[in-house]
């Protein structure tokens, strides 16, 4: 089981609830991940609580946790008033955070994100930050409080994989109590299978889900492959070698000449 | 009648509190998030926060994210 903040999670596959669809299509495939924690978002109200109030029931009649995100902050201010009103709609201290530091590549602002992930965990939030792979923020987050980190893979959305598995392996080996969970750049099966063989202990995925041809057997797929690839680095990956070692035994072949 | 932004339309509105306000614009209160100049209001305290000439009014509700 995944410890996250105290709460024991089996599901190591956090989904995401945008661009999907449809709301039928997001519930089949929440369904099928068999994610318990699913990500959700405030935005404004232009249909007098309604429209929020239809999306939410949805996701609450499915039984599974929400981490709310803060998702378009671009400054720590606007992403810790953000989080608190999280707090007061969804009931949880639970929040993503995301500082969005650059428009293009969606990197995160690390150091507004660090003030941010200071403020709220001093104010009692549980703060899973979304993060770069650098180690030193990851060690500055963890000082301010923070007992999950969510580093990128890529750029959010750009569902291409893992671009830096020597850095990725690198906080795995820094880090090896903190709950890891790679958040953002996923866009394949294989792409996570390959994060949760270097030890990550989760993925949090959305679009290469509801963007695909097929959105509910896209998330089943992802969960098999999260838990082949978890099962995998817990029987112990090989080592790639440079030249080739025979798989059957050389003792006793016969001679023929 | 006092002119208020919300959500960053201007608009005139006659209500006292921002609880009055939610109800005027016939919202429904249980799904939504608010803040006043940039300080979030606790659903428990909309009842009591008197709402002044020019105020800038956030009201946010669960939409989906990733």
């Amino acid at each position: 089981m995944l410890d996250l903040y105290g709460t024991a999670v089996s599901s190591r596959l956090l989904l995401g609830t945008a661009r999907y669809p449809s709301p039928a299509i997001l519930a089949d495939a929440v369904r099928a991940s068999g994610a318990e924690i699913v990500t959700v978002s405030l935005r404004r109200e232009t249909a007098g609580g309604k429209a929020g109030g239809a999306f939410f029931a949805l996701i609450r009649d499915l039984g599974v946790r929400v981490l709310p995100n803060t998702a378009g902050c671009h400054s720590a201010k606007e992403a810790v008033t953000t989080a608190r009103m999280a707090r007061d709609l969804f009931g949880t201290n639970w929040i993503k955070l995301e500082v969005i530091g650059h428009h293009d590549t969606l990197q995160p602002d690390v150091f507004a994100l660090v003030d941010a992930a200071r403020t709220l965990c001093d104010d009692g939030f549980e703060v899973f930050p979304y993060t770069t792979d650098d180690l030193v923020v990851a060690e500055r987050l963890l000082e301010a409080g923070c007992k999950v980190l969510m580093p990128w893979c890529a750029p959010i959305g750009s569902a291409a994989g893992p671009i830096n598995p020597v850095a990725l392996r690198a906080m795995r080996t820094h880090f090896p109590d903190v709950p890891l969970i790679v958040d953002a750049g996923l866009g394949r099966p294989s792409h996570a299978a390959a994060v949760m063989e270097l030890g990550y202990d989760a993925v949090l995925l959305n679009t290469a889900v509801a963007l695909a041809g097929d959105p509910v057997v896209m998330a089943k797929a992802f969960a098999t492959a999260i838990d082949a690839g978890r099962k995998g680095f817990q029987a112990g990956l090989l080592s790639p070698r440079d030249m080739a070692e025979p798989s059957t035994p050389i003792i006793g072949r016969a001679v023929f000449s | 009648m006092k002119t208020l932004i919300i959500n960053g339309e201007t608009q005139p509105m006659e209500a006292r509190t921002l609880a009055e306000l939610l109800c005027q614009l016939d919202y429904d209160a249980a799904w939504l998030a608010t803040a006043v100049n940039g300080e979030v209001v606790l659903r428990d305290a909309r009842a009591s926060f008197d709402l002044r000439e020019g105020d800038r009014i956030e009201i946010l509700s669960p939409m989906q994210g990733g």
